[in-house]
């Protein structure tokens, strides 16, 4: 069922450059949804994107969920006295007029359990729990192993 | 009593490892300065993917850009061996004289998913060396560098692994030259490695 439902989403996803698509729920605009491509599926592939709350309410990202990994998860890098670990977050604040962004070297979506090996130009949704604003799905464009992050012309980036 | 003593023996073993971890956390030279660094000269003797011993020994006459990282994180390595490789292409005809080594720090899991693929897939001139248990901490600890398994639930395999994530740069003569430290870009290694030719 999830490789039905993995392989259903890839074939519907336009090959377009997804990342630089902007969905909006309420207040909160997500853009810059994407990922890396993985070598195999036994090691997790990662999640970024970028919320922006124009509005005056605190909001918080509280989980993901994707049929491209069973065991989608929120972490943070954190590098402290010159060690780096990657404890789980629970929550990533949104705060009231605020942008916050899941980027390299920070705050990441990391997908253990990959159904399938995320290849350069693949797409796969994944859906965002926002605490206030509910749920969200975005496209999320895979791109290239060694990619710093999408290459919108919004220069968002 | 014999609760006693293995309470006893808990402590000192506490207290050893509580010494052992500030040494290890102070000793680095954590920042990116050459000047701060004593000249010492780290050695390893690690097996690469085919499972041949490989030493530093042998790669004297080159420059060695050596990142300790396990292939099961998703945002730290794949981050610092993109500017590895980064590096690597843009020193074009000299990218003969820098030898990129992945360290690996969770060497038992790493050889299992395999090595090799891992390392070529951000460029294929990155060397991945995965040893046994002793052998990476004594590469580790050569390097003054800190690394330790966590449990973590919500992690692959239930754990996770802390490191230091900085760059080493080892000198032709096998004597350690600098840190850069996590997130310095690619154009900055380059030009530090072009002055150095």
């Amino acid at each position: 069922m999830k490789h039905f439902l993995l392989a259903a989403a890839l074939i519907l996803s336009a090959p377009a450059v997804m990342a630089c698509e902007t969905v909006t729920i309420g207040d909160l605009t997500i853009e810059h949804a994407w990922s890396k491509a993985t070598i195999g599926a036994g090691r997790p592939g990662v999640f970024y994107v970028e919320i922006t709350n124009a509005g005056s309410v605190d909001d918080a990202l509280i989980g993901i969920a994707t049929p491209a990994a069973r065991m989608p998860m929120l972490h943070e890098t954190v590098v402290k006295d010159g060690i780096a670990s990657m404890p789980h977050a629970m929550s990533i604040p949104v705060p009231a007029g605020q942008n916050v962004q899941l980027s390299p070297g920070g705050y990441h979506g990391m997908l253990m359990g990959l159904t399938t090996a995320l290849k350069e130009g693949d797409s796969f949704p994944v859906t965002l729990s926002l605490k206030k604003a509910g749920e969200v799905t975005v496209n999320v464009d895979v791109l290239s192993l060694r990619a710093e992050g999408p290459d919108c012309a919004d220069a968002g980036q | 009593m014999r609760l006693r003593s293995l309470q006893i023996i808990l402590w000192i073993a506490a207290t050893a490892a509580v010494v052992t971890f500030s040494a290890v956390r102070w000793m680095p030279a954590n920042d990116d300065t050459s000047i701060a660094a004593p000249a010492f000269t780290p050695t390893f003797a690690l097996a690469d993917s085919e499972g041949r011993s490989r030493t530093t020994a042998e790669f004297r006459g080159k420059f060695l850009l050596v990142f300790f990282g396990f292939t099961s994180c998703p945002d730290v390595c794949p981050t610092t061996l993109s500017e590895v490789a980064q590096v690597m292409d843009d020193l074009g005809s000299e990218a003969g004289s820098v030898q990129p080594i992945f360290i690996s720090i969770d060497p038992e899991r790493d050889r299992r998913l395999g090595l090799a693929d891992y390392t070529k897939a951000f460029h294929p001139m990155i060397l991945g060396l995965a040893g046994s248990e002793a052998e990476t901490q004594s590469a580790a600890a050569s390097f003054k560098i800190f690394y330790a398994r966590e449990a973590d639930t919500s992690s692959p395999g239930g754990y996770t692994m802390a490191h230091s994530p900085g760059l080493y740069l080892i000198g032709p003569d096998g004597a350690w030259l600098r840190q850069f430290t996590y997130g310095t870009s690619a154009a900055d290694i380059l030009s530090d490695l072009q002055s150095r030719f």
